[in-house]
């Protein structure tokens, strides 16, 4: 079973419409609930909106703690905010994060009007090393973003996938059990079920 | 780098999504999940479905379409026409919208955009702005282009942008329907003024005014409605069309 952790920030309807695309027969679960995310054999963290606020949310319906045991635990991909989150510090609202990834996120600070924030659309991923995760997708293919912040990891061993905005920065991060992007795999068309495909098949 | 988009329109009116030239003679385009496959498949960057619903009681009929393309099709959904409220907003979203466009409902009452930011984050928020040029400047005009509102068109763009809209949907309405080209001096103007992504729209009638739209027009999305729908142009011959242009694209 894999789980989608909902945390009632936006929606989940994409990811979990991915999810039954590449793996119909697969137990796929948008739930709230720590006890099914404790029991889940893969966990998804998604997230979009502000970081200070998902964080915020997860603690008050009481996830923050099977979140961090699951990613400590069994193959978790973070999306989006959902990799922003296991970052150490945020400077966004300048916060600590959930500190399982060593690393802090940052704000895009455009020179000029050419380069818009947020960082939306198709860019390309560049990949560093090579991961179960990236399997059946070229290097270089172009995934779909829409984000402010990224990430950047204290180690470079962590990064897995690179984007080009402005100037290179981290768009994939994978540790033992966990793999998390900054894109959009769920809105990235045929290499982003591939993704997702390879994720309900990732053996950690 | 961050490629340009190509953004096909697709209409939609009573529940079906339809072609027709000026929103007359409106013919059935066929079934909504097969024609957004198809354009996914020939590269499309997002799909924008407009409502052009006249009465609002049969705007509702669009969830169902949204619904069944989400299922089907892994790319961007935008959803535009009659949105007024926070709550349609949520529907639209919980169908499977990942952004939302706003236009008369904008201007009507500003604080909706500051509102709709807020509760579903910018991402999600587009302000699209009709605009009509009136002397040196552009005014915003509402009822396709028949009602002028006194707003300047350029302070409206920064104003939306500052209240939260995460992107900008810019409709000249001096151009839209003459397939002579969009108003590149208007969306260069905005675009220089904003620091969100904005979408050309209005008057592409060949390949050239897309890549006019991205190299003179500075825009960062051009869309396109009747170019497709009728065959004249794919998407894969649009892309390929910039890609000799040296505009980046998917």
């Amino acid at each position: 079973m894999i789980a989608i952790v909902d945390y009632g920030m936006g929606n989940l309807r994409s990811v979990f419409n991915a999810f039954k695309k590449v793996s119909p027969n697969q137990r796929i679960l948008v739930t709230s609930d720590p006890s099914l995310i404790q029991a889940a054999d893969r966990v998804v963290f998604p997230g979009q909106g502000a970081m200070p606020d998902c964080l915020r949310e997860l603690s008050e319906r009481n996830l923050t703690e099977s979140v961090i045991d699951a990613a400590r635990n069994k193959p978790f991909l973070g999306i989006c905010i959902g990799l922003q989150m296991l970052n150490n510090f945020s400077e966004e609202g300048n916060i600590k994060g959930l500190e399982i990834i060593d690393g802090k996120v940052i704000k895009f600070k455009p020179k000029n009007h050419f380069n818009k924030v947020p960082h939306m659309g198709w860019n390309k991923v560049h990949r560093p090393k090579n991961h179960f995760m990236w399997n059946g997708i070229s290097n270089n293919e172009r995934f779909y973003f829409v984000h402010s912040y990224y990430v950047q990891p204290q180690n470079r061993d962590l990064v897995a996938g690179e984007c080009v905005y402005e100037k290179p920065f981290c768009c994939a991060v994978s540790k033992e059990n966990i793999f998390a992007v900054q894109f959009h795999p769920e809105k990235s068309s045929q290499a982003g079920l591939q993704l997702l495909q390879n994720f309900t098949r990732w053996k950690v | 780098m961050l490629a340009k988009r190509i953004i096909p329109c697709l209409d939609v009116t009573n529940g079906r999504v339809v072609k027709g030239i000026n929103f007359v003679d409106l013919i059935d385009a066929g079934d909504p999940v097969e024609i957004a496959k198809k354009y996914n498949d020939q590269g499309a960057d997002e799909l924008t479905f407009l409502d052009i619903t006249a009465s609002s009681d049969n705007r509702d009929l669009i969830l169902g379409i949204i619904e069944r393309v989400a299922e089907q099709v892994f790319i961007p959904l935008t959803v535009g026409g009659g949105v007024r409220a926070v709550n349609d907003i949520r529907r639209l979203l919980n169908a499977g919208a990942d952004k939302v466009s706003i236009n008369t409902a904008a201007i009507n009452n500003p604080s909706l955009v500051s509102n709709a930011a807020e509760r579903f984050g910018s991402q999600c928020i587009v302000v699209a702005i009709d605009a009509k040029k009136t002397g040196n400047d552009w005014e915003i005009f509402t009822h396709g282009g028949r009602n002028p509102t006194g707003l300047n068109a350029i302070s409206w763009a920064k104003e939306m942008v500052r209240r939260g809209a995460g992107e900008l949907l810019i409709t000249s309405m001096d151009k839209d329907g003459t397939k002579s080209g969009f108003d590149n001096e208007l969306n260069a103007a905005i675009s220089s003024e904003v620091d969100v992504p904005i979408i050309a729209s209005g008057g592409v009638g060949n390949l050239d005014h897309l890549v006019d739209g991205i190299i003179e027009g500075k825009a960062d999305a051009v869309l396109a409605a009747s170019i497709f729908h009728f065959g004249e142009y794919t998407i894969t011959e649009a892309k390929n069309y910039m890609r000799q242009k040296k505009i980046e694209v998917r």
